[in-house]
């Protein structure tokens, strides 16, 4: 595995992608007929990041329509029961539901200062999907959307919600049928489009420029997070947590984080039925350097580098690749990974709404699992002032479904609990 | 150019000896199983294949359409991995048609790049296809390959720029890979409004012969592209020959007979 000293001025990029050094992580591992389409979309990228007028028109979509920025939330009850402060970010909050929001109207715009007319879109737990219907019918672009069979029965829901709004959405039944088949469909798709379609990748991974383009639509996160918590506390988070399938919402937390060397940066993976099972997305946790979907990274791969069919109760997390700069940050040792299982997470999931009022996705469900797992360390460290910040990407809405069976919901009994 | 046995050099000096385009077959390693995957090859090669490629069967492939991708995943479920594949590029490059190995690049870093082209080598084999390493990414393999006497095939396509044309011509070794359309192998027929303008651009920059691929499946196209490059290159086609066949006898009585259509359409080209 490539552990090369961190460099000394930058957790960014080089121009070629490479996070950590040339070869080390990330890069563009792609058929050449997308090449051109990744250099234009380099470029165009940079010069739209260069232009005052974009940023403006970015910012005015994210506060006008995505009701950005998200409130940093102090969760009292649960700071209670476990003797620090912990503070929510509330992306559940955004327009449609979820911190992808911010990405897609950053790729869409940047689609249509391009001058293409269609998008496609990769989806686990639909979030995406659904954002990038919302901004396709926004700015009145054509969508399709690629889910894996199994995550379009478990998020039936955001299937019917990007159908609402005008998407396409084609069930892929290839491989695991999740969101590494979906990838694979949807790059199948842009090989024999790219003239007139962007891809709007849902998250930290793929081909360069993805990785850095993603991070920089989201970093919003962590810069509000970093504000707001200095505004009303005076001071930093002293460890902040995010879960990570690809790592779009966990980037986008961190990346205002990463020079403040008194915050702790956690990431969680989803465990499934626990690492040791082998049943699990734990990629980083239990993976190897591999390359998967355009970049090198840590993959879920066999001794031949077949890749691993991932598991998760999460339609979100279940992939087994993840954002190289997530790889680099996990190999320079910036920050912590750790797994989270299945049933964590819904105990998790279930206790914030009854301690909170609040039903998370269960995606978010495991950042606040991993980091109650925490919370009694950092209490005997630092006292109750000590400040966990939680990164709660998206709301629960759309597990219902999996809530009802994994609890067996939905039949009153008519007592009180 | 070299004139050691079994180079993809050789056969193509001998098909321009012949004034015509030489045929390139692809097949999955394992496909429809280890020995099936050798004695469909053989056929190939005895009914005119110059070159043969070899696919490295791999769960991920984005740049092959739902044939090939059956045929992998048949082959995969087999419990084909790297080892098997080298032992049938083995078995195969003792036919006497040099023999290549089409592979997505992490099987590759996983067994290690220097050591696969070790193996590779020790197996007779000529040198990789590799559609998701361009030569700005391949630093690693290209030092493996120039280390071990290995072809260093790149693909350009369509939506190349001169440019880059010109820095993976500059790279290859062997041939140039000119993906005949924009899209997944087995899908869309190959067009020579799109072909021709391709190969010319990637032969302004190189003496290295130029191949066609992706979207080519019978003798009449063979031919058409055949008048323009110096290779044309034909997968799907076998694979779905196979898959579709009853049995066993039938699918390489139906193989022979494609190959003859395709080997007469580089005759005639
Ligand atoms: C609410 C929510 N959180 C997190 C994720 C995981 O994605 P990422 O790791 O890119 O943040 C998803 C993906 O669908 C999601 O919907």
């Amino acid at each position: 595995m490539s552990e090369k000293p961190m460099p000394e001025t930058t957790w960014d990029a080089d121009e070629f992608g490479w996070f950590g050094g040339e070869g080390a992580w990330g890069g563009r591992f792609m058929p050449e007929a997308l090449v051109a389409a990744l250099e234009e979309l380099t470029v165009a990228y940079n010069e739209a990041m260069a232009d005052p007028e974009f940023v403006k028109a970015f910012e005015d979509s994210l506060v006008d329509y995505a009701n950005v920025p998200s409130p940093l939330y102090e969760a009292k009850h649960l700071s209670e029961q476990y003797g620090v402060r912990i503070l929510l970010k509330r992306e559940d909050l955004n327009h449609t539901g979820a911190h992808k929001i911010r990405n897609v109207l950053g790729q869409a715009l940047l689609t249509k200062r391009m001058g293409k007319t269609r998008v496609i879109a990769e989806t686990g737990a639909g979030q995406h999907g659904v954002a990038s219907a919302t901004a396709a019918a926004y700015f009145g672009l054509d969508c399709t959307v690629y889910m894996g069979a199994v995550d379009t029965r478990r998020q039936a829901l955001n299937v019917a919600r990007m159908e609402l709004l005008g998407a396409k959405v084609i069930a892929v039944e290839s491989g695991s049928a999740t969101l590494k088949d979906a990838i694979n469909e949807a790059l199948r798709d842009w090989v024999a489009s790219v003239d007139h379609t962007a891809y709007l990748f849902g998250t930290a991974a793929g081909p360069h420029p993805f990785p850095s383009m993603v991070r920089d639509f989201t970093r919003g996160i962590g810069d509000e997070a970093r504000a707001q918590c200095l505004a009303k506390y005076g001071v930093l988070p002293d460890a902040i947590a995010a879960c990570v399938g690809g790592g779009s919402n966990a980037i986008g937390l961190f990346t205002a984080f990463l020079d403040d060397a008194d915050t702790a940066i956690y990431g969680f993976e989803a465990g499934g039925d626990g690492v040791e099972t082998g049943r699990h997305a734990a990629t980083i946790v239990a993976g190897g350097s591999g390359v998967l979907h355009g970049a090198r990274t840590y993959v879920l791969q066999d001794d031949d580098g077949q890749t691993i069919e991932s598991h998760s109760i999460s339609a979100g997390l279940d992939y087994p690749g993840v954002g190289p700069q997530h790889a680099w940050l996990a190999a320079s040792g910036r920050a912590t990974y750790e797994a989270v299982t299945d049933a964590e997470a819904m105990k998790a999931f279930q206790h914030l709404a009854r301690t909170e009022g609040i039903i998370p996705a269960i995606e978010s469900s495991h950042a606040l699992a991993g980091a109650l797992r925490l919370a009694p360390k950092l209490a005997a460290e630092k006292g109750k002032d000590a400040i966990l910040l939680i990164n709660l990407s998206g709301r629960g809405d759309k597990d219902m479904g999996t809530a009802l069976d994994y609890f067996n919901l939905g039949e009153p009994t008519g007592e009180t609990a | 150019m070299s004139t050691v046995l079994n180079t993809t050099g050789r056969a193509f000096e001998k098909a321009r000896a012949e004034n015509r385009a030489a045929l390139i077959g692809y097949l999955p390693a394992g496909f429809p199983d280890l020995q099936g995957s050798i004695d469909a090859i053989k056929v190939m090669v005895e009914h005119g294949c110059d070159i043969i490629e070899i696919g490295l069967p791999y769960t991920d492939p984005v740049l092959d359409g739902p044939t090939i991708q059956a045929a992998a995943q048949q082959a995969l479920d087999n419990g084909i991995r790297t080892k098997q594949v080298l032992e049938v590029v083995e078995a195969v490059a003792a036919f006497g048609a040099p023999t290549l190995v089409m592979t997505y690049w992490g099987p590759v870093e996983r067994y290690g790049v220097e050591k696969f082209a070790a193996d590779l080598a020790a197996a007779g084999g000529a040198g990789l296809i590799t559609p998701d390493i361009t030569p700005d990414f391949g630093q690693e393999w290209i030092a493996a390959a120039d280390k071990h006497g290995l072809d260093k095939v790149f693909l350009v396509a369509p939506s190349s720029t001169d440019e880059r044309i010109a820095m993976t011509t500059a790279a290859a070794r062997g041939f140039v890979y000119a993906a005949a359309v924009m899209g997944v192998t087995g899908k869309t027929a190959a067009n020579i409004d799109i072909v021709a303008p391709l190969v010319a651009r990637t032969k302004a920059t190189t003496t290295t012969p130029v191949g066609v691929g992706i979207g080519v499946s019978n003798g009449q196209q063979a031919a058409e592209i055949a008048a323009h490059a110096d290779a044309v290159i034909v997968g799907s086609a076998f694979v779905k020959t196979l898959l579709e066949a009853p049995d066993r006898e039938t699918g390489l009585r139906n193989l022979a007979a494609l190959t003859e259509d395709l080997a007469a359409g580089v005759r005639r080209g």
